[in-house]
């Protein structure tokens, strides 16, 4: 089975008025399919720029991209979009749900890109909304929940499309304790039981704990690449 | 994506944002509304005018007698009297002529017991009635052997009979004094109000042009010579012959100039036309200003809202929106406003109808195609002034739409 992110020599410049930012300076990484791993690395160390890269947001200066044994790096933008919308679920730090939208219809959306029937639809919001446990609250709007449900309907969201790999951005980060640990729990249980290949940048310690694989980034390159001891057993 | 799933995701995102939507709508509707409205009292205004020309019968002509130079001095039309009802027997065997009916007019005070009334008493064919479409009301016309016989007999216009005969008795039977002659009412006319030129039609008596001749005005020769064409194309080539005809009759060569004048309605009914048809043109100008301002009213509140959901068209594009979909439902999305704008425009345009005609006894009408329009062209504004919007969506770039604060 191919690799679900494979990629070598990836390189990011951009300018920032007269100077050259290089983001990213050749990192080479490659995650397996059922492997969580966790980004860690202080602001500007290159951690979001990867990600966006990964996700298909951004394509990189240099470098090759493989996802799911297919290159990827040249793209169109709207062959991109498609791979988002099929194979990519994101989850991010400010949860993007659509305001004065049920939850179920907030799950909906992916599916609409990606042409899904309408009576499966809502079969599948459903089923995705029960899997983060929040089925009772599908018709709900997000201003009638607390950050933590927002979050698991982002997830829930993430997962419609059933995808090769999910992608968190810092999603603790407008989190108390508490739902953090929700939300992380949720994350551990879709990659041991349902096997889900997970990607998850963060800057906290305990939340990059629940990893499996913890991947730190410096200065545009990959300093540590270590197997979580803890979790790995 | 279908055009039905595009449009459910526009309805979607416009009824999230239902105070915003309506509001932005205003403009179009306003707009809408103002053009039905003055499109009907226009159209309405031109009807009544083109139904005041028809009234003066149908398919027209009048032969008038031309001007005479006197000593130098020129008489202007009617001055010349040559026209005679010889001339109008020889018209009626021209092709295309449907009726003919001289015309000798004369004003005159009429008498009926104790009333009296002075009034246009005028000499005219049995043909007349038909030539200006004029029904009876009651008892009949004067016919063939009236005109013969230059019959006392006499039919009486509305007005006339209710300054004559003010008690309500029907006037058929009855005797009216002409000039000293004792003439029998034998039939009055249908109402037929004001003409055009805000004339009382009804104020008048018609004889026998035969008996107006011999008994009033001692001539040989008429007023007018009235001339009904066949059909409303046949009024061009009669106009012609008729010309011709009289020239031959009055023997007329170049470069003598004609002692008669032949004048059809259909010149007055054209610059009327004309008229109603620059009013619409203006009107249409209106239309496209009030409806221009209602479309950058809706760019205006699309630039606004693709500012505002810069996150919500990450988000969208994260998951799989295409740029061209962003695109296509941010379109759909100000064509959905506009159309329904428009549609509530009409509706409200319906009601101001209403309520001017109600309130100004104005004559008003809607006519279909101008409906058709304003939809069609509040759609079009939709497309044309949403496409900018819509394109400043398409282009963001997913990442820094999902950073916006």
């Amino acid at each position: 089975m191919a690799a679900v992110v494979e990629v070598r020599d990836l390189r990011m410049e951009y300018a920032m008025g007269s100077d050259t930012v290089h983001a990213l300076r050749g990192v080479n990484l490659t995650v397996e399919p059922g492997e969580f791993v966790a980004v860690m690395g202080p602001s500007g160390s290159g951690k979001s720029t990867f990600m966006h890269i990964v996700g298909l947001l951004d394509t990189p200066t240099e470098g090759t991209y493989r996802f799911e044994g297919a290159e990827v790096s040249g793209l169109s933008a709207d062959e991109r979009a498609d791979i988002r919308g099929r194979r990519l679920g994101f989850v991010f730090q400010a949860y993007n749900l659509l305001p004065r939208t049920t939850a179920l219809e907030n799950v909906e959306l992916p599916m609409i890109y990606a042409g899904t029937s309408e009576a499966q639809r809502a079969a599948i919001a459903l089923e995705k909304l029960d899997m983060v446990g929040i089925a009772q609250l599908a018709n709900h709007h997000p201003n009638q929940m607390s950050g933590g449900q927002q979050q698991r309907v982002a997830i829930a969201r993430a997962l419609v499309n059933d995808p090769g790999l999910i992608l968190a951005d810092e999603p603790t980060g407008a989190l108390d304790t508490k739902s953090s640990q929700d939300v992380m729990r949720i994350f551990s249980r879709l990659n041991e039981e349902d096997g889900m290949t997970i990607m998850l940048v963060t800057h906290e310690p305990d939340v990059a704990a629940y990893g499996r694989r913890i991947v730190t980034f410096r200065d545009g390159l990959i300093t540590g690449d270590a197997i979580n001891e803890r979790r790995a057993a | 994506m279908t055009i039905k799933a595009t449009l459910r995701l526009a309805v979607a995102a416009l009824v999230r944002n239902k105070a915003r939507s309506l509001l932005t709508m205003l403009g179009i509707v306003i707009g809408v509304a103002a053009v039905i409205v003055t499109v009907a009292i226009g159209v309405g205004a031109r009807t009544s005018v083109q139904q005041s020309i028809n009234s003066l019968g149908s398919n027209l002509i009048v032969v008038q007698p031309g001007s005479v130079t006197q000593v130098g001095a020129r008489s202007g039309f009617g001055g010349a009297s040559t026209l005679t009802p010889e001339d109008g027997l020889a018209i009626a065997k021209l092709p295309g002529v449907a009726a003919v009916s001289p015309l000798a007019t004369l004003r005159i005070q009429v008498v009926a017991g104790n009333n009296n009334w002075q009034t246009s008493v005028s000499g005219v064919a049995p043909t007349y009635t038909f030539i200006r479409s004029w029904p009876l009301a009651s008892g009949r016309f004067f016919n063939e052997n009236d005109l013969a016989s230059a019959a006392k007999v006499a039919v009486l216009g509305e007005s006339v009979v209710e300054q004559l005969f003010p008690n309500g008795d029907s006037p058929v039977g009855q005797t009216i004094i002409i000039k000293g002659a004792p003439f029998t009412v034998i039939g009055t006319l249908a109402p037929l109000g004001q003409s055009g030129m805000g004339q009382d039609q009804d104020d008048t008596v018609l004889i026998p042009y035969t008996s107006a001749m011999q008994r009033l005005t001692g001539l040989t020769t008429v007023n007018a010579l009235l001339v009904s064409a066949a059909s409303a194309d046949q009024i061009d080539p009669v106009t012609a012959s008729v010309t011709a005809l009289l020239e031959q009759r009055h023997l007329i060569v170049p470069p003598q100039t004609d002692d008669f004048q032949v004048r059809n309605l259909q010149s007055i009914a054209q610059t009327a036309s004309q008229t109603g048809a620059i009013m619409e043109l203006l009107l249409a100008g209106v239309a496209a200003v009030s409806l221009v301002v209602g479309g950058i009213g809706i760019m205006n509140i699309m630039l606004v809202s693709v500012t505002e959901r810069t996150r919500e068209i990450g988000l969208r594009m994260a998951v799989g929106a295409r740029a061209a979909t962003i695109l296509r439902q941010f379109l759909a999305e100000s064509v959905v406003l506009a159309t329904i704008g428009g549609l509530i425009g009409i509706v409200a345009g319906a009601i101001g109808t209403l309520a001017v005609s109600l309130l100004t006894q104005w004559p008003t009408a809607i006519p279909p195609q101008w409906i058709l329009a304003s939809v069609a062209f509040s759609a079009m504004v939709g497309v044309f002034f949403g496409y900018y919007p819509a394109r400043q969506a398409a282009q963001l770039n997913p990442i820094e739409a999902l950073r916006f604060e």
